[in-house]
């Protein structure tokens, strides 16, 4: 069994062509970053603003809930029959632009929410005492508000790129693109060496995006940077997230 | 007398998503799906937070078990769950176990965190009068700490309840996803008022349990009612 996924993984003709390991992985990594470019674009700007305001709170946190309650499968489902429609999207594939909205939907609440909390979370007296200082409220949000929550947010844009990743993978499931179609041509064909060599492929993938996740985490972090040499005080302790829903 | 053609229901010829006729002719389906979702979804919740306690109790002892623990459960977290159910393949086969399998390592992941959480946020002089009071330690968790913990642990089993029913959908590629089978068969044919009774059953679900476990929380701790 392992021998067959091991073989299976290692033979090139099974990277080459467009229904390739390889084609499959491009179109994946390719639906994942231009999810996430979009997600980060539309959500973090709505959120960094909520969250400077202290409004729309109850929105901001209440889209992690709803986000968890729908099934991926569903909206994938639902866009690609719908108005959407399932044709092929340039690069993209099959489905793509159905694909595309629906790694975009299930992005946003993790970047929403953490984004909102980590800034509404900074501490109040920390930024009254800008303000007395005399500091623009553009100033207060970029000098104080952002650097004070950026390790939150960035947890937001970890915990968004493992669930875009995953839902990426489940589209496969709507005959969309990505690579969970190998894992589906190896259920429909069953072969499970396929599946698993999927499987194997795919969940690699996920850890070695979510270490880079975490590399950038801590390069974009100015307060764990500035704490380095100087063993200051963490001016706002938190502990960590509970983590997303993944799908 | 009219002829069979002409009894076919008008949403049925048009496909369209909403067909209360679609309620009626597979109510055997829905409910069999439904009732599949709700017992794979409450196994694999229980069995991960069964494990959960232990683990965090174990957590607790030392800073290494800790992250260790922390560490293992985000790497299981990280993995698609498509990806998880064909590991597992192998293994369990096409059967329930490799969902609720799944599903389990899941809701432990969310369970483990709060339950540390929950403890770690007793407060020490409480956990030192009940000990100057004489407690033991199996007392002292029992009484003290479990039940103080109790509403962060709470909060974690609404996450993962609500997550593990829109997840197990996936369970339909091992054809074990309860309202996921519904979904699955319809992107064959098609069938959008299936699509869209299966959506529904399953936010419907999810809702449902997480009331019930808001509800479970203020019978068992009436304190915080009226805190938070």
């Amino acid at each position: 069994m392992l021998a067959d996924v091991f073989s299976y993984l290692t033979d090139g003709a099974n990277w080459s062509g467009s229904s390739g390991m390889g084609a499959f992985l491009v179109q994946q990594l390719l639906l994942t970053v231009t999810a996430m470019v979009v997600a980060m674009a539309v959500g973090l700007p709505l959120a960094m603003y909520a969250g400077h305001r202290h409004r729309f709170g109850f929105l901001a946190v209440n889209v992690s809930n709803v986000g968890r309650a729908v099934p991926v499968f569903a909206v994938l489902l639902v866009l690609s029959l719908g108005p959407v429609g399932s044709e092929v999207f340039g690069p993209y594939g099959r489905a793509g632009l159905a694909t595309l909205i629906s790694l975009v939907l299930f992005a946003l609440p993790p970047l929403i929410t953490n984004t909102y909390v980590g800034i509404t979370e900074v501490d109040r007296d920390i930024v009254e005492a800008s303000r007395g200082m005399g500091m623009s409220e553009g100033k207060v949000f970029s000098s104080v508000e952002l650097p004070l929550s950026m390790s939150v947010i960035m947890t937001g844009v970890r915990l968004a790129l493992v669930q875009v990743w995953a839902t990426a993978t489940i589209a496969a499931l709507v005959a969309g693109p990505g690579l969970g179609r190998v894992i589906t041509r190896g259920f429909a064909n069953h072969r499970t060496y396929e599946v698993v060599a999927g499987a194997v492929l795919v969940a690699l993938i996920a850890l070695v995006l979510e270490g880079l996740a975490v590399l950038g985490e801590r390069y974009a972090d100015p307060m764990r940077r500035a704490q380095r040499g100087s063993r200051a005080r963490d001016l706002t302790p938190r502990e960590e997230t509970v983590p997303d829903a993944v799908v | 007398m009219s002829a069979p053609a002409a009894d076919v229901a008008k949403c049925y010829v048009d496909n369209s998503w909403i067909c209360g006729q679609y309620w009626t002719d597979y109510r055997p389906e829905l409910t069999d799906a439904t009732v599949q979702h709700l017992w794979i979804t409450v196994v694999s919740v229980v069995v991960g937070l069964v494990i959960a306690v232990p683990l965090a109790l174990l957590a607790r002892r030392s800073p290494t078990i800790e992250s260790l623990v922390v560490g293992g459960t985000t790497i299981v977290y990280t993995i698609p769950s498509l990806a998880l159910f064909s590991l597992l393949l192998p293994f369990t086969g096409l059967s329930p176990t490799t969902v609720i399998i799944g599903l389990a390592l899941y809701s432990l992941t969310i369970l483990v965190r709060n339950v540390l959480a929950g403890l770690q946020a007793v407060p020490d002089e409480v956990v030192e009068s009940a000990r100057g009071m004489g407690y033991s330690n199996l007392r002292l968790l029992t009484r003290v700490e479990l039940p103080l913990a109790l509403p962060i642990i709470m909060a974690g089993l609404r996450v993962a309840a609500v997550s593990t029913v829109a997840l197990a959908t996936i369970g339909a590629i091992v054809s074990y996803g309860g309202l996921g089978n519904l979904l699955l068969q319809a992107v064959g044919n098609q069938f959008k008022a299936q699509i869209f009774a299966a959506s529904l059953l399953c936010v419907l679900l999810a809702v449902a349990l997480d009331l019930v476990i808001v509800g479970a929380q203020r019978l068992l701790t009436p304190w915080t009612r009226h805190a938070r």
